[in-house]
């Protein structure tokens, strides 16, 4: 199969082969969090609050006197699953909207495209923290916010690809054999437009994974005393001055977590060929 | 170029209507009553109906939308329900706080990323160039109001070099304008080194070559001069984003802005505020896109050609 040749391929550069392995265990991590560690999450020990990182606590503990490693283990579970849902929902709804506005085009097309073109404009941010206004707080409304920002993104490609390569020949011929119009989007557009859209959807988790701490910061990711980065990040930033590392190192999850997604990205698009493919016009 | 500018300007007036349509829509979906906010606790049901009323806010959605553009028109943008003041005053008070930051930070991300991209696609797959990348990509990598808070710490509570937050001197805007503007750098850098890599490579550059011209002359004064289309392209696009995307670090290091101002009126449900803010984020969208394409065609002579 050609995608799991790219992933090999991509696996066999340096750069790959780090943020890849990176990856594999975080995802190792998320799943197997509770095993990892001996501390709970949630519950809290006053007195043991405000520790530096030591030999008990190696990244120390938060004001409530929880462990941070403990809270970084659970709250990759839940930074990775809402991005990676938020995403795939995009996605999904995003290929189904390009899709049929690149293929059918007219006044659909049209419609589409304003209303793209106008949250694209928008500061992804802005979108979500509105959104999550309309929809309220919360891990659900984070995971809506989050799909509907980058749904312009997805929507755009999928049309700029299925456009490119509609006019071809064998589409022509398909249609003139009789072939119904979902046949032939389902089995000749869709597949020839899946790498980029897929390979810029893990871009885009990178992306969310940012967005989702950005809302938790603001208090309207998941709800305490669920832990996620950005909400350990939103109360290490009341601790700034009594206890920075409460915020460093929540922070550093997710940048060499997003860095990780970026390189990885990146490397599965040299495999793949698809530089010219990934652009959003 | 005049008839173009003048012709794309008429075509934005239906983009802003739409625009305006949308933004009032989705102010109308939020929960939540603003008058919920202003009446007393144990008020009777005829005394909110009587606050209510005095907003209008018991009209019908399409008069009120009516109310409202025709106000937005005249240059009125409606009074702050919560705050009570008018909200251009609002605007009027924080606008050029974010102008500020979101000018100086565009600036920042244009210099910095332009002279990165420049040395890097000149070094291209060199150590240098892959030093420059992989700081480009930290920079954009990390989140912002992480970025800001860390810098407090450094900057301001360990060195005390500069102020923790507020806007009162200029000191205070060094902080904010450096996390804005290192997410911007990414982009501008990534583009120009591409775009250089990319005109390097065309055939006008191998002429140039074979004239006998300083190699480094080729690449600063045409190679880059190509390179810089679409660079300014997405410089133009970020001018509504640095204002509008700011609001994270706006929060961060408690500086007035319009990011600020909508945040607070977002959770307060101050919808004349809200709509003002987000108006006012929209047209500075439209208005770099505008200029963006403008810009285009004043440096791409294909383009205007194309335009006559």
């Amino acid at each position: 199969m050609n995608g799991l040749d790219a992933i090999i391929r991509a696996f066999q550069t340096p750069k790959g082969a780090l943020a890849g392995g990176w990856l594999i265990l975080l995802i190792l991590v998320a799943v197997f969090a509770p095993w990892l560690t001996i501390y709970d999450y949630a519950a809290q020990d006053l007195p043991a609050g405000f520790t530096p990182p030591n030999a008990d606590h190696w990244l120390g503990t938060d004001e409530f006197g929880r462990d941070l490693l403990t809270r970084i283990f659970y709250g990759a579970r839940t930074s990775l699953s809402v991005s990676s849902i938020a995403i795939g929902l995009s996605v999904f709804t995003g290929m189904v909207l390009g899709a049929a506005a690149g293929y059918f085009g007219g006044r659909f097309d049209r419609a589409v495209t304003v209303v793209v073109d106008l949250t694209w404009s928008f500061p992804e941010i802005l979108v979500a923290l509105i959104l999550v206004a309309i929809i309220g707080p919360g891990i659900s409304g984070t995971m809506a916010a989050i799909g509907v920002a980058y749904l312009a993104q997805f929507t755009r490609l999928t049309r700029s690809q299925i456009m490119a390569i509609k006019g071809e020949t064998y589409i022509e011929a398909a249609r003139s054999l009789g072939s119904s119009h979902i046949h032939i989007l389902m089995k000749h557009l869709l597949p020839n437009a899946l790498a980029p859209v897929l390979v810029s959807a893990m871009l885009a988790t990178g992306d969310a994974i940012i967005l989702e701490a950005t809302l938790g910061f603001f208090g309207l990711g998941a709800q305490p005393p669920t832990a996620s980065w950005g909400g350990m990040m939103s109360s290490g930033a009341a601790q700034l001055f009594t206890g920075p590392w409460i915020i460093i190192f929540p922070g550093l999850a997710v940048a060499t977590t997003v860095i990780a997604i970026n390189l990885f990205g990146d490397a599965l698009i040299r495999a793949l060929d698809i530089r010219s493919r990934m652009r959003v016009a | 170029m005049l008839a173009y500018t003048l012709r794309r300007l008429l075509l934005l007036i239906p983009v802003f209507l739409a625009v305006s349509v949308v933004i009032f829509a989705i102010i109308h979906l939020i929960p939540g009553d603003p008058v919920d906010n202003l009446v007393r606790v144990g008020s009777t049901p005829e005394q909110k109906a009587e606050i209510t009323a005095r907003y209008g806010l018991d009209k019908p959605l399409v008069v009120q939308y009516g109310i409202w553009l025709g106000g937005v028109l005249q240059g009125d943008l409606g009074t702050a329900i919560i705050a009570r003041r008018p909200v251009t005053q609002l605007i009027a008070q924080d606008l050029p706080h974010s102008l500020a930051l979101g000018g100086f930070a565009l600036l920042f991300s244009t210099v910095v990323g332009i002279f990165l991209g420049v040395i890097a696609a000149l070094n291209r797959d060199r150590i240098i160039d892959q030093l420059i990348m992989g700081g480009v990509l930290l920079g954009s990598t990390l989140p912002s109001f992480w970025l800001g808070l860390l810098m407090i710490l450094l900057f301001s509570v360990h060195l005390e070099w500069l102020p923790v937050s507020g806007a009162r001197s200029w000191s205070a805007l060094i902080l904010p304008v450096l996390t804005v503007g290192l997410g911007g750098t990414a982009l501008v850098a990534r583009v120009t080194r591409v775009a250089m890599i990319d005109a390097a490579g065309r055939d006008f550059v191998m002429l140039l070559h074979a004239k006998g011209l300083h190699p480094l002359r080729i690449q600063l004064r045409h190679v880059l001069r190509h390179a810089l289309i679409p660079v300014v392209t997405i410089l133009a696009l970020r001018i509504g984003w640095v204002l509008g995307g700011a609001v994270t670090v706006e929060v961060v290091f408690a500086r007035p802005g319009l990011g600020t101002l909508l945040i607070k009126s977002l959770s307060q449900h101050d919808y004349p505020v809200v709509q003002a803010c987000l108006l006012m984020l929209a047209v500075a969208v439209m208005l770099g896109t505008l200029l963006g394409d403008i810009c285009q065609a004043a440096i791409d002579p294909r383009v205007r050609a194309a335009l006559r």
